[in-house]
């Protein structure tokens, strides 16, 4: 496949045709934050946080699904890039209840991690503080809808690569709640596998295991690695 | 079918045709005042008069004056008896039998009906939406019929590009362009889409044309079909329009069972198919990729563009998606010639625009008017101004996507470009009027939490940011608000628009931005003095 050049906050970078922004930035060691996407499942561009400036381009473009082209001429990092997401994390925090300190996750969040990252010490925005539903009815794994940021890696991870169909999205804007099954409760749901690709892949302590307490939430990326590179190249990794 | 039988049908249908001719408007807003029960007792006065070839009662589309409904219009004394009652209806008869009546008429000569240039309304108020006979008299799919049988697509698609028709459901697109890259998508599968979600509040007009002329709408879309290569065609209607749907559903019906949907269309090597998509009640799904997620069966949520869909649309094959009134222009820029269309309209905008006129102004209805028309034509000469003679303050265009007019800039003529100057868009047609009365702040919020409803919730900006901007707003109208808020709003107006994944998202903030562009001193005379800054705050430079 014909390779293109870019140049990436005014780094010269090559990369395959046909690879996203996004792919082409971190091969050439250029952080890009993202959100919703996860390696491995298809990309929606919905948490625009990876939003770049583009030359010749008006609008602002998700780095996770737009397609690297020849000459082009791409900004990451700049100051207006960095006050929408700044803006954007806000938003996220004031949406729902993400108290770090009592959450499974803390320490292990993306959204926390992506809030230092951007020096986000406080949040302008009034709080919603809805009062969610935590579904603890299935075995294994519990939701806290308090915690969820509807990234909907759940939803793909569990269409996509265990092909369950399980979790999905009703609802809309404000009142959008992952759902299981024909919104049931996670222990009534006849299509759960109980695979946990759903708990890997939350960036979040919206999704989590069972008898985990405060600090000990580990997400376990490699395994979804793991099986998609059993499926796709029959190869073991360790 | 072919020529000779087009021209047979309607021959045979103006050969029906009686001296007399009351056609009684069956469209969505007379029927709401009992236009279907004048129709009823018309026809049950003329059978027991005897009248039965002097007189057709004939159910049509909009006859416009919506606000006078229900309306009958009487040929070829070419009168409009307007707010006909079941009970009163009876005495149109006498007026064809020489005497007199009581009923009120309305006065074509005002400029509500002078200042209209009929294109896609030809045949809105005249033609039967019910049959297709009707249709085909007033020259109905003889379009159609030259376009596949003396144009190659190529040429079809000059025509589209010459006459400069653009996308009629807001945007402004150039329909020429869009159908050449269409064409030129490789795709053995291609499909043409027409947009009929219409959800702007207060608009009207292509619910107006299809529950009026649904043919025009599936001859346009079978010559789009025929340029760009496709053979299978949706409408994506919304259900709130069950009238449009029957109507839309009978046509489609009538036309395949004449042989102008089907294989083989006019002996040509056309197959084409409509098939109804009903929408369940998201405005999202008027934005193209949410629409075509809804039409695949999967949720309708919008997603990122490109690939756009000419390229990759339905089911990844190239889609073309216009939208009703678009469509509707066609089978009269094909009968017509584009240079015809081209000479109407301005520089840069050419042909005509249908608008739903509505809000605090004495004429409200559907009215068509030539691209160029000043909003104030429209709104002071047409519309009568404001009832009870109240200071109009501004005009609201494009729902919730647009933005405010203040009355001082109304000699704006009414163009794409022009109403983007402004702080406004074209938007699909929707026209609100606002006296002295309105409350600019209100305004802004009610459009806010249609916004905020309506966020389909997959990003973020938009999902979010529609809830903090109204609670915003909400602060400012109720009085606690301080200019910490009104920055804040602002700043998330700007976020908001340039970084949400689909249109409504990037137009939500813009009735706000358009208040606060014209009557910002409304927002601000509200505002209480800021609290004080907590000093680390300060220090910190926050």
């Amino acid at each position: 496949m014909a390779a293109v050049t870019l140049t990436i906050n005014g780094k010269p970078v090559s990369a395959p045709a046909g690879a996203t922004v996004l792919e082409a930035a971190q091969d050439a060691g250029i952080r890009i934050p993202t959100l919703c996407h996860l390696e491995g499942v298809y990309d929606v561009g919905a948490c625009r946080l990876c939003l770049l400036e583009v030359a010749g381009s008006n609008k602002l473009l998700p780095a996770c699904t737009t397609k690297v082209a020849e000459g082009m001429e791409v900004w990451t990092d700049t100051e207006r890039l960095r006050k929408y997401r700044r803006m954007t994390l806000e938003l996220l925090f004031a949406e729902r209840n993400h108290v770090c300190s009592v959450c499974v996750s803390n320490g292990n969040c993306e959204l926390q991690t992506l809030a230092y990252e951007a020096g986000m010490d406080h949040v302008r925005y009034p709080y919603q503080h809805p009062q969610l539903e935590i579904d603890q009815t299935h075995p294994l794994f519990g939701m806290d809808h308090n915690r969820c940021i509807l990234c909907t890696r759940c939803v793909r991870v569990c269409w996509h690569i265990e092909g369950a169909g399980t979790k999905n999205v009703a609802g809309r804007g404000a009142e959008c709640r992952i759902i299981t099954d024909l919104n049931q409760p996670w222990g009534e749901s006849e299509t759960c596998t109980n695979c946990g690709k759903c708990v890997m892949a939350c960036p979040t302590g919206a999704l989590y295991y069972k008898g985990v307490s405060n600090g000990e939430m580990r997400h376990d990326r490699h395994k979804l690695e793991f099986i998609v590179t059993a499926r796709e190249e029959k190869q073991w990794i360790a | 079918m072919d020529l000779n039988q087009l021209l047979a049908i309607k021959e045979k249908e103006l050969a029906s045709r009686r001296p007399y001719t009351l056609r009684c408007c069956t469209a969505a807003g007379c029927l709401s005042a009992g236009g279907d029960q004048v129709k009823k007792r018309l026809e049950q006065a003329v059978a027991e008069l005897g009248l039965s070839d002097q007189v057709e009662v004939r159910g049509v589309g909009c006859l416009r004056l919506c606000c006078q409904g229900p309306l009958v219009h009487v040929d070829p004394v070419n009168e409009l008896y307007q707010k006909v009652a079941p009970e009163t209806a009876r005495q149109l008869l006498e007026r064809i039998r020489g005497g007199t009546v009581s009923l009120e008429t309305a006065d074509l000569h005002h400029p509500f009906f002078t200042k209209q240039l009929s294109i896609v309304l030809a045949n809105s108020g005249v033609v039967d939406p019910e049959r297709i006979e009707s249709y085909i008299a007033a020259d109905g799919y003889r379009a159609l019929h030259d376009a596949l049988l003396e144009m190659e697509p190529r040429d079809v698609i000059q025509a589209i590009a010459t006459s400069g028709l653009r996308g009629r459901g807001g945007a402004g697109f150039p329909t020429g362009l869009k159908w050449s890259t269409v064409a030129k998508s490789p795709g053995t599968r291609k499909y043409v889409v027409c947009n009929a979600d219409e959800g702007d509040p207060g608009a009207f007009m292509d619910r107006s044309v299809l529950e009026s002329d649904p043919h025009s709408v599936l001859e346009g879309m079978a010559i789009a079909a025929y340029a760009v290569g496709a053979d299978q065609g949706y409408i994506y209607v919304r259900a709130e329009y069950p009238l449009a749907i029957r109507r839309l559903r009978l046509a489609i019906e009538q036309a395949r069972r004449l042989g102008i949907l089907g294989s083989g269309i006019f002996g040509s090597p056309l197959n084409f198919n409509v098939e109804l998509r009903i929408g369940a009640g998201a405005f999202v799904c008027g934005e193209e990729t949410a629409l075509m997620a809804s039409i695949e069966g999967r949720r309708g949520t919008p997603r990122p563009r490109p690939p756009f869909p000419a390229e990759s649309g339905l089911w990844g094959c190239p889609t073309l998606i216009n939208n009703v009134e678009t469509f509707a222009n066609v089978p009269a820029i094909i009968r017509n010639g584009a240079e015809w269309f081209a000479s109407i309209g301005t520089e840069k905008s050419k042909g005509t625009k249908v608008f739903a006129l509505a809000g605090k102004v004495k004429n409200t209805g559907l009215i068509e008017v030539p691209m160029g028309t000043t909003l104030r034509t429209i709104v002071e000469e047409m519309g009568g101004g404001a009832p009870g003679g109240a200071r109009i303050k501004a005009v609201q265009t494009g729902g919730p996507s647009g933005g405010c007019v203040p009355a001082e800039l109304m000699d704006v003529e009414v163009d794409y470009e022009s109403l983007t100057r402004l702080g406004s868009i074209m938007g699909s047609g929707g026209m609100i009027v606002m006296d002295e009365t309105t409350d600019m702040v209100d305004v802004a919020r009610f459009f806010m939490e249609f916004c905020k409803d309506e966020s389909c919730g997959k990003c973020i900006p938009c999902r979010a940011g529609t809830v903090q901007m109204h609670g915003l707003l909400t602060r400012i109208l109720e009085g606690k608000g301080t200019t910490r808020d009104l920055a804040l709003l602002e700043e998330l107006c700007d976020m908001v628009k340039h970084t949400s994944l689909c249109g409504l998202g990037q137009t939500a903030p813009n009735p706000v931005l358009s208040t606060l562009r014209f009557f910002r001193q409304e927002y601000e005379r509200r505002l209480k003095p800021d609290r004080p800054v907590h000093p680390v705050a300060l220090a910190a430079g926050r």
